[in-house]
C-alpha cells in the first residue's frame, strides 16, 4: 500500500438516536478495519434518545482526512439530521449518506475502506450490503478453467476458522492486490472482497477452503492468503 | 399593515407557550404512534427560542425565523428538529431582508416552508405527518385575502381540519410507519403541533 493511501483513508460516521448503539456499531467496524476512522455519534447532547445536530457537524469533519467521509443512520430522523449537516458542510460531496443496514453496512463500508477504496466505492460496499446474497452456488465455469487462475487449498488452523475478524483480514489482504479473488468452501463460494460473504461460507477451523485467484497479482494474492491462515490469522 | 421584526419575536413567544400548554397532549398522541417524545422535543426546542430571543433579539423577520430554524435544528433531537428547522428556515429565505411582513410575503413564506418540509422528509398528503396540516394551510394562506392576520387565521383553520384528518389514515412516513395499520385510529402529533403553531401565530397576529 502507498504512503498516500494510507495516510487518506475514507472515514466512517455511525448516526444513531442510541449513544450505546452508535458506539456499539464503531466499535465493531473498528475491530474489522483498524486504521479507519469510525466515529460514533448518538444521543442527544443531554444525555437522552435523539440526534444531535450539532455533534454531528463536529464528527463529520473529524472523520474526514481527505478522501470523504460515509454516513450510517439508524432511523428516519437521524438521517434528516445526517442529511442537513452534510448540506450545511463547506464541500458536501466530501460526504455520502448511505442508506444501508447500519450494523452489515458498517462493516462492509470498513474494511472498504481499510483497504484504500475511494469514497464512491465505500459508499458502494455499505449499500451491497443491504441485499447481499453473501454466498452462492457457482453455475459458471469455475474460474479453475480460467488459463491464467492460481488456485490452492488452504488449511483453516486458527479455531474460529473464517470468522468475522478472519474474513475482514483475508477481505483486506485481497482488497490491496491488483486480483480477482474467491473463496470457496463445500459447494459454495464467495467473493474475497466482501467481508459478509466470505462469513457467510460458515468455514470452520480445522477444514480447508479453496482460494482461486486471477489478475495480475493473482500468485501474490494466494500466497499472502497461505500466509495468513498458516499464522492462524494471527488469533 | 405589516408584521415587524418585534411582532414576529411576539408570535414566537405565543408558539412557545402553546408548546409548552400541548406540551402533555402531544406527549399522548405521540405515546400512541410514535416514541412519546414530539411533546418534550417541541418544549425543548422552543425554551430553547425563547432564551436565545431574549439574549440576542434579532433586527428583522427573516433574522428572528433563522435563529428559529438554528435553535429547532440544535435542540429537539427529533424529526421535528431537522423538519421544522428546515421550514423556518426556508421560510427565512423567502422573506429575505424585508423590514415587514405583509400578507403576500407570509404566503409566500409558508409555502416556502412546505417545499423545505418535502425537500427534507420526502412525505406527501395522506402519508399522515405535518404535510398533511401544512398544505391545506398553504393553500388557504394563498387565497385568504385582507390581513396578516386573516392570512394566518385562513391557513390555521385549515391546518386543524388537515391535522383532524390524519386520525383516520394509515401512517406511511416516520415512527408510526413501523405500526402499519394500527397507526389509525390517532391523530398525527406532527399534524397537531402545526396546526398549534399556526394557531399560535394567528392569534398573536389579531393582537398586533
Amino acid at each position: 500500500m502507498t504512503a498516500a493511501a494510507s495516510a487518506s483513508r475514507v472515514g466512517l460516521v455511525v448516526v444513531s438516536h442510541s449513544d450505546m448503539l452508535a458506539n456499539g456499531v464503531a466499535e465493531l467496524a473498528t475491530q474489522m478495519a483498524p486504521d479507519v476512522t469510525v466515529l460514533p455519534v448518538g444521543g442527544t447532547e443531554e444525555g437522552g434518545l435523539g440526534t444531535d445536530y450539532g455533534a454531528v457537524v463536529e464528527a463529520l469533519a473529524d472523520a474526514d482526512s481527505g478522501a470523504g467521509v460515509v454516513v450510517l443512520y439508524d432511523l428516519g430522523s437521524a438521517k434528516m439530521t445526517a442529511e442537513m449537516a452534510v448540506e450545511s458542510a463547506d464541500d458536501p460531496s466530501l460526504y455520502k449518506v448511505v442508506d444501508a443496514p447500519l450494523v452489515e453496512g458498517a462493516v462492509a463500508a470498513a474494511v472498504a475502506a481499510q483497504g484504500g477504496a475511494p469514497l464512491p466505492d465505500v459508499a458502494s460496499a455499505a449499500e451491497g450490503a443491504a441485499g447481499e446474497a453473501p454466498v452462492s452456488t457457482p453455475t459458471r465455469p469455475t474460474l479453475h478453467l480460467v488459463p491464467d487462475a492460481v488456485s490452492a487449498e488452504v488449511l483453516l488452523t486458527n479455531e474460529v476458522g473464517l470468522h468475522a475478524r478472519p474474513a475482514a483480514l483475508l477481505a483486506r489482504t485481497v482488497a490491496e492486490l491488483d486480483a480477482d479473488v474467491v473463496v470457496r468452501y463445500g459447494d459454495q463460494e464467495a467473493n474475497a472482497a466482501s467481508v459478509l460473504a466470505l462469513m457467510g461460507l460458515s468455514a470452520p477451523g480445522g477444514k480447508s477452503i479453496t482460494v482461486v485467484a486471477t489478475g495480475k497479482d493473482a500468485g501474490e494474492a494466494v500466497r499472502r492468503i497461505e500466509e495468513l491462515a498458516e499464522r492462524g490469522f494471527d488469533d | 399593515m405589516g408584521c415587524t421584526a418585534a411582532d414576529v419575536v411576539a408570535a414566537l413567544r405565543a408558539a412557545a407557550a402553546v408548546v409548552q400548554e400541548h406540551r402533555d397532549e402531544l406527549v399522548r398522541l405521540d405515546q400512541a404512534i410514535g416514541d412519546a417524545d414530539h411533546g418534550e422535543n417541541m418544549k425543548r426546542g422552543f425554551t430553547a427560542v425563547l432564551s436565545r430571543l431574549d439574549t440576542e433579539p434579532p433586527d428583522t423577520p427573516g433574522k428572528v425565523l433563522k435563529l428559529v430554524a438554528t435553535t429547532l435544528i440544535s435542540t429537539v433531537g427529533g424529526a421535528a428538529g431537522p423538519l421544522y428547522g428546515t421550514a423556518f428556515l426556508r421560510a427565512s429565505a423567502a422573506v429575505g431582508d424585508a423590514a415587514e411582513l405583509d400578507r403576500d410575503t407570509v404566503a409566500r413564506a409558508l409555502q416556502a416552508a412546505l417545499d423545505g418540509v418535502f425537500a427534507r422528509g420526502k412525505a406527501v398528503v395522506g402519508d399522515k405527518t405535518m404535510v398533511d396540516a401544512l398544505t391545506p394551510a398553504v393553500t388557504a394562506a394563498a387565497s385568504a385575502e385582507g390581513t396578516v392576520a386573516a392570512t394566518l387565521s385562513a391557513a390555521a383553520d385549515a391546518a386543524e381540519e388537515g391535522a383532524s384528518s390524519t386520525v383516520p389514515m394509515v401512517a406511511r412516513k416516520g415512527r408510526a410507519s413501523y405500526l402499519g395499520e394500527r397507526s389509525a385510529g390517532h391523530m398525527d402529533p406532527g399534524a397537531r403541533s402545526t396546526a398549534l403553531l399556526l394557531r399560535a401565530f394567528a392569534d398573536a397576529a389579531a393582537k398586533s
